[in-house]
């Protein structure tokens, strides 16, 4: 999902009684559905875990500003543009609840933004994918933040405090994030123009299977959920959340007029589930390293964004540590 | 470029309504007390969800440890006549 890629330390996950006496009272903790705070024990896998997942999480919100961030200007009408404006805004807001949530764990969030600037940490796959045109805008509020409701809600319920509440937060801000980008499709391809639809069929068309790489690589692939899911910090596997995606959002294109690109695509009678083709892992795995098509623009931008800031958060820190200083010597003073 | 010196980390408590107390939100980080009231304004308040805001620097704050979680909070358990259902009261006296 917006943590793609965790590797963890490959161990296998260890039963009750092969445990650490601390490590299995804090199992047993998890089991009963209590919540870890920040200075509670915690095996150093646990808190390592979290915080490659919750900073991915984070990197992926600040990120995923920019391809949307390019449309502000560019908006059709000042009620859409308020609409992205606040969206926007929500998203730098979101990945700061999350940086604050994995601060409690013992790393800063400088220490991050360097990790993410350096290429040591990762964002999700989907914001290396370009926003070309406005309908674009509209796929990318029901797709893309349709997905990371469906991987958040659950995530409420995860076992670490500051994250479940990060993410409570998050999800009550989010629903209007998808349903703003329902609206622009239903304009587009609902009510729109026969070009106005097209560009909305388009945006589908180029947004379905990088929608469905944000769940992350296929179960039988991904050898390290157990341990997560013991742990709680993962909640559903990848391809059940990936299969309920599939079946809420068929009929949603249905309605729109707009058809899935998956010549595979069926209702199963069987399993009432939709049948579906996988996206190509192989460009999944190409562009989480590094290789898709805006990632070096994505990466810079954040550079730039980081460094052309530098003096200003530098100027600030200075300038509240002279005031601090002044006060601290009238005060003596006056009490001299 | 490596980090020249980061701003502290501030705790945020909101008083959502009138007649309510300040309550824990999150954390941002700020260069004073000035501006994190501004942060917590952007970050915080985006939906009408304060009246108030307080911010203190989160290294002012001296918590309980979880080890004493014991000591502290047990001997609380086994007081139960200090919750009115303890005493139990015949119909004919009404609502007390």
């Amino acid at each position: 999902m917006y943590a793609q890629s965790i590797k963890s330390t490959g161990k296998s996950v260890q039963s009750l009684e092969e445990m650490s006496p601390e490590d299995r009272a804090f199992q047993e903790r998890i089991n009963r559905g209590e919540k870890i705070e920040p200075k509670d024990y915690m095996p150093e896998g646990y808190r390592k875990n979290l915080v490659r997942q919750i900073g991915q999480h984070a990197h992926s919100e600040i990120v995923g500003q920019l391809p949307e961030g390019n449309w502000i200007t560019r908006a059709p009408t000042l009620e859409r543009k308020a609409n992205l404006l606040a969206k926007v805004q929500d998203e730098a807001g979101h990945g700061l609840y999350l940086y604050c949530a994995a601060e409690t764990l013992g790393i800063s969030r400088d220490e991050m933004f360097e990790m993410l600037h350096n290429g040591q940490m990762k964002y999700s796959s989907i914001f290396n994918y370009p926003t070309l045109t406005w309908a674009d805008m509209g796929a990318v509020g029901w797709l893309v933040d349709g997905a990371a409701i469906m991987n958040q809600v659950p995530l409420q319920g995860t076992s670490y405090g500051p994250y479940a509440r990060s993410m409570v937060r998050i999800c009550k801000e989010e629903s209007f994030h998808q349903r703003q980008g329902f609206h622009i499709m239903i304009a587009m391809a609902k009510n729109g123009t026969t070009d106005q639809h097209r560009m909305a069929q388009d945006a589908l068309n180029r947004f379905w299977y990088p929608s469905l790489m944000m769940f992350g690589p296929s179960d039988k692939d991904s050898v390290h959920s157990a341990q997560s899911m013991a742990w709680k910090i993962k909640m559903n596997s990848n391809d059940e959340l990936r299969q309920k995606f599939v079946d809420e959002t068929v009929p949603q294109a249905e309605y729109l007029g707009l058809n899935i690109p998956d010549e595979h695509l069926k209702w199963n009678e069987e399993t009432q589930h939709y049948d579906f083709s996988q996206p190509d892992w192989n460009e999944f795995n190409d562009v989480l390293a590094g290789n898709g098509p805006c990632n070096t623009e994505r990466l810079t931008a954040r550079q730039k964004a980081w460094n052309d800031g530098a003096w200003v958060r530098e100027a600030m820190m200075a300038h509240a540590n002279k005031k601090a200083a002044k006060k601290k010597a009238t005060t003596q003073v006056a009490a001299g | 470029m490596t980090t020249t010196k980061e701003w502290p980390l501030w705790e945020v408590f909101i008083r959502g309504q009138h007649g309510m107390s300040h309550r824990h939100v999150g954390s941002l980080h700020a260069p004073d007390a000035e501006r994190a009231i501004k942060n917590a304004r952007d970050v915080y308040t985006r939906r009408n969800e304060g009246t108030s805001i307080w911010v203190v620097e989160a290294a002012a704050i001296s918590a309980s440890s979880p080890s004493d979680k014991g000591p502290l909070y047990e001997p609380a358990s086994d007081k139960v006549y200090r919750h009115p259902t303890f005493y139990d009261l015949p119909d004919e006296a009404g609502n007390m």
